[in-house]
């Protein structure tokens, strides 16, 4: 249906002058970016707020210049090119939907640009409009304003808008942001589908990782400026590249502990949880995901029992330790077993087994991955 | 709610609007009201609070005074030429104030100076620099002969001449709060509206068209009914360029008539200054009407 591209950051950078009189040094917004976007995927750009996500955006859609570094549409370099020569697309988080007019003019403003030989008739123009608009389904409200619309609506409106030019590229910034939880999920679904059926290569950023977990087919983890894992949403979830990613990915997040490799065994405060394998001597932040954690009455790991929270599907069961960072330490326990609850007594030591391919090692000073056991 | 709290609530309501109720009603509608009904009042006379009797021989009068239709066709030519320049000038200096980012604030202040000179001190200034006297021709008209035009009276002379002064100087009276209030409307469009224009690849002038004058047409609207209503009613800029006897020299305006019927030195007729103001009420209400009724279709709020 669409020629789309893929897109190609090599060393991106972006600096900011500092406006602080005393420290003179840039503010680095985006440093040493570098990515092959494939064609035709939906990557999430994830990351919390200052991350220099939004920025890298901008920076693809041409609204700001990199400071050095070089961005590719499939062979062409397009660094240099305005916005308006990239064949992009581009959702604004508040939509920018022009109040003064119609949504069906809204959508074929972009039309209404072209010149010369790409110049369309006013049949064309109202054709290509309509099927951007049946596409994220608002054919039925074309004759409204924007704010006679729901939230969701004008969010489908920005895309049609932005898909009406035929984009080779997709950029949405912070689609979901304003709307919100159960059209937040209905919304996902649709963007997901939208490109699905369009294969245009779309970049979005958002700050929520389970939104970018659950439609990304790759996910961008960024800090500072800096990327900190490029992978598949479950690869990164799975096998986090340092700290950071480990404590961003995840709901309930990660349980932090300190703890230290001794003789090929690691121990998390006195107790000795699992073999370390080749890992040398040393101190080490041990993190384990919730779902890590196995009721067993012999298990090698013992916390105090806090509280039981039953949430239907699962048992999140809150505890103490004193080795871990998090005050509270949460484990889900899934009911697929049935066991009985009233055995477990608030403020009494309960035992878990650990599962290794959900414990993570890292460093202390580094914060980055010590990879033992299987790999 | 029962219907003794709803008295309450809204006697209150009363309570509060009263002060400024009680002063508008005693300065502003009791006299609306009052020069209504002089108006209607034939020989109306002040001192002795009589008249002959009541009819519409005041509006006749005055509709045939040579002197009120001179003042009319004044206000006309002022109106006309002055609201939609002054509102254009001002749109295209404020655009371009607001799309220079160094010495900003340095053009803003610049621009709004004259607003808070003196209306009379301005008007000497420019008399001094149109007029004629035996000792000099005036700054303007040493830069016509210079240019190798004739020099021209501004003050005294001849009628397009004098128009063109007044023309010029209300223009140029009223621009600055104009530039103010569209520099700030300006301003408070969403920087991504244009972004958004931008990436749709929107050219300058098309952007301007079609986003940035919908987005202000509210402030543009409000410009042109306050200058609409001002240029009617002046008087004082008239007075501070051609002096007191406007009769004399053709310049009168509406206002000027009424407040030379009532004090001037054919004055002392408050039945024909009402019945002149009634009229003044009428004309500006009815173009306050029609502003509105243009204003449904072009107005975005």
């Amino acid at each position: 249906m669409v020629i789309s591209m893929e897109v190609v950051l090599r060393n991106l950078t972006k600096r900011f002058p500092s406006r602080d009189r005393k420290n003179h040094e840039d503010v680095i917004a985006v440093n040493d970016f570098n990515f092959e976007i494939p064609d035709g995927k939906l990557i999430g750009l994830l990351g919390p707020s200052g991350c220099g996500k939004s920025t890298t955006l901008n920076l693809i859609s041409g609204l700001q210049k990199p400071t050095s570094g070089r961005i590719f549409f499939g062979e062409d370099d397009v660094t240099e090119l305005p916005p308006e020569n990239r064949g992009i697309g581009l959702v604004f988080q508040n939509y920018a939907l022009y109040p003064h007019l119609t949504v069906k003019q809204n959508i074929l403003f972009p039309l209404e640009n072209l010149k010369g030989k790409d110049k369309l008739t006013k049949a064309e123009m109202l054709d290509k409009a309509m099927e951007a608009a049946k596409l994220v389904q608002i054919d039925e409200l074309m004759d409204r304003k924007p704010k006679e619309l729901s939230g969701g609506q004008q969010q489908r409106v920005a895309i049609a808008r932005a898909l009406v030019k035929m984009p080779k590229v997709l950029l949405l910034d912070e689609p979901l942001s304003n709307l919100d939880a159960r059209l937040r999920l209905q919304t996902r679904e649709e963007i997901r589908r939208i490109q699905r059926e369009t294969k245009i290569t779309t970049i979005f950023v958002t700050h929520d990782q389970e939104e970018a977990m659950s439609i990304s087919d790759m996910i961008v983890v960024m800090k500072e400026g800096i990327v900190q894992q490029i992978g598949k949403p479950q690869e990164v979830y799975d096998s986090p590249a340092n700290l950071f990613v480990a404590k961003f990915l995840g709901t309930p997040p990660v349980n932090v502990f300190e703890g230290q490799v001794k003789g090929g065994r690691l121990l998390i405060g006195e107790e000795d949880v699992m073999e370390a394998g080749e890992v040398p001597d040393q101190e080490v932040y041990v993190g384990i995901r919730p779902e890590g954690f196995r009721l067993q009455e012999d298990g090698e790991f013992s916390c105090k029992l806090n509280r039981v929270e039953v949430m239907g599907r699962d048992i999140s069961m809150v505890s103490e330790n004193k080795a871990s960072l998090n005050s509270t330490i949460r484990a889900i326990i899934g009911t697929e077993n049935e066991i009985n609850m009233d055995q477990y007594k608030e403020n009494t030591s309960v035992r878990f087994h650990l599962l290794p391919h959900k414990v993570f090692l890292f460093h202390k000073e580094t914060e980055e991955r010590i990879y033992f056991g299987e790999r | 709610m029962n219907k003794k709290k709803l008295f309450d609530s809204s006697l209150k309501g009363w309570l509060y609007l009263l002060p400024a109720m009680l002063f508008l009603i005693v300065f502003m509608v009791y006299p609306l009201i009052d020069v209504f009904i002089y108006s209607f009042e034939e020989g109306y006379n002040s001192a002795s609070q009589t008249y002959f009797g009541v009819g519409g021989y005041n509006y006749s009068y005055v509709l045939h005074d040579p002197y009120f239709l001179q003042a009319v066709k004044n206000t006309f030519i002022l109106v006309i030429i002055t609201v939609p320049l002054s509102t254009g000038i001002a749109l295209l200096i404020s655009t371009g104030i607001n799309s220079i980012k160094p010495l900003r604030d340095l053009f803003q202040t610049v621009y709004f100076l004259p607003y808070v000179t003196n209306t009379l001190a301005v008007g000497l200034v420019f008399m001094i620099l149109f007029k004629k006297t035996a000792y000099s021709d005036g700054l303007i008209n040493l830069l016509i002969t210079w240019f190798g035009g004739s020099s021209v009276d501004f003050i005294d002379g001849p009628y397009w001449a004098k128009m063109f002064v007044l023309c010029f100087y209300t223009i140029w009276v009223v621009m600055p709060f104009k530039i103010l209030i569209l520099t700030s409307a300006l301003s408070s469009v969403n920087q991504e509206y244009y972004n958004a224009a931008k990436v749709d690849g929107t050219s300058k002038f098309r952007t301007f068209m079609r986003i940035t004058l919908p987005m202000i047409s509210p402030m543009i609207f409000y410009l042109i009914i306050t200058g609409f209503i001002g240029a009617f009613k002046a008087y004082s800029d008239v007075v501070a360029l051609f002096g007191t006897d406007l009769n004399a020299a053709e310049m009168n305006t509406i206002v000027g008539y009424v407040y030379d019927m009532l004090y001037g030195d054919s004055g002392g007729y408050p039945s024909y200054a009402s019945a002149a103001a009634i009229i003044l009420f009428a004309i500006v209400l009815t173009i306050t009407c029609i502003n509105l009724l243009i204003s449904k279709k072009n107005v975005h709020y």
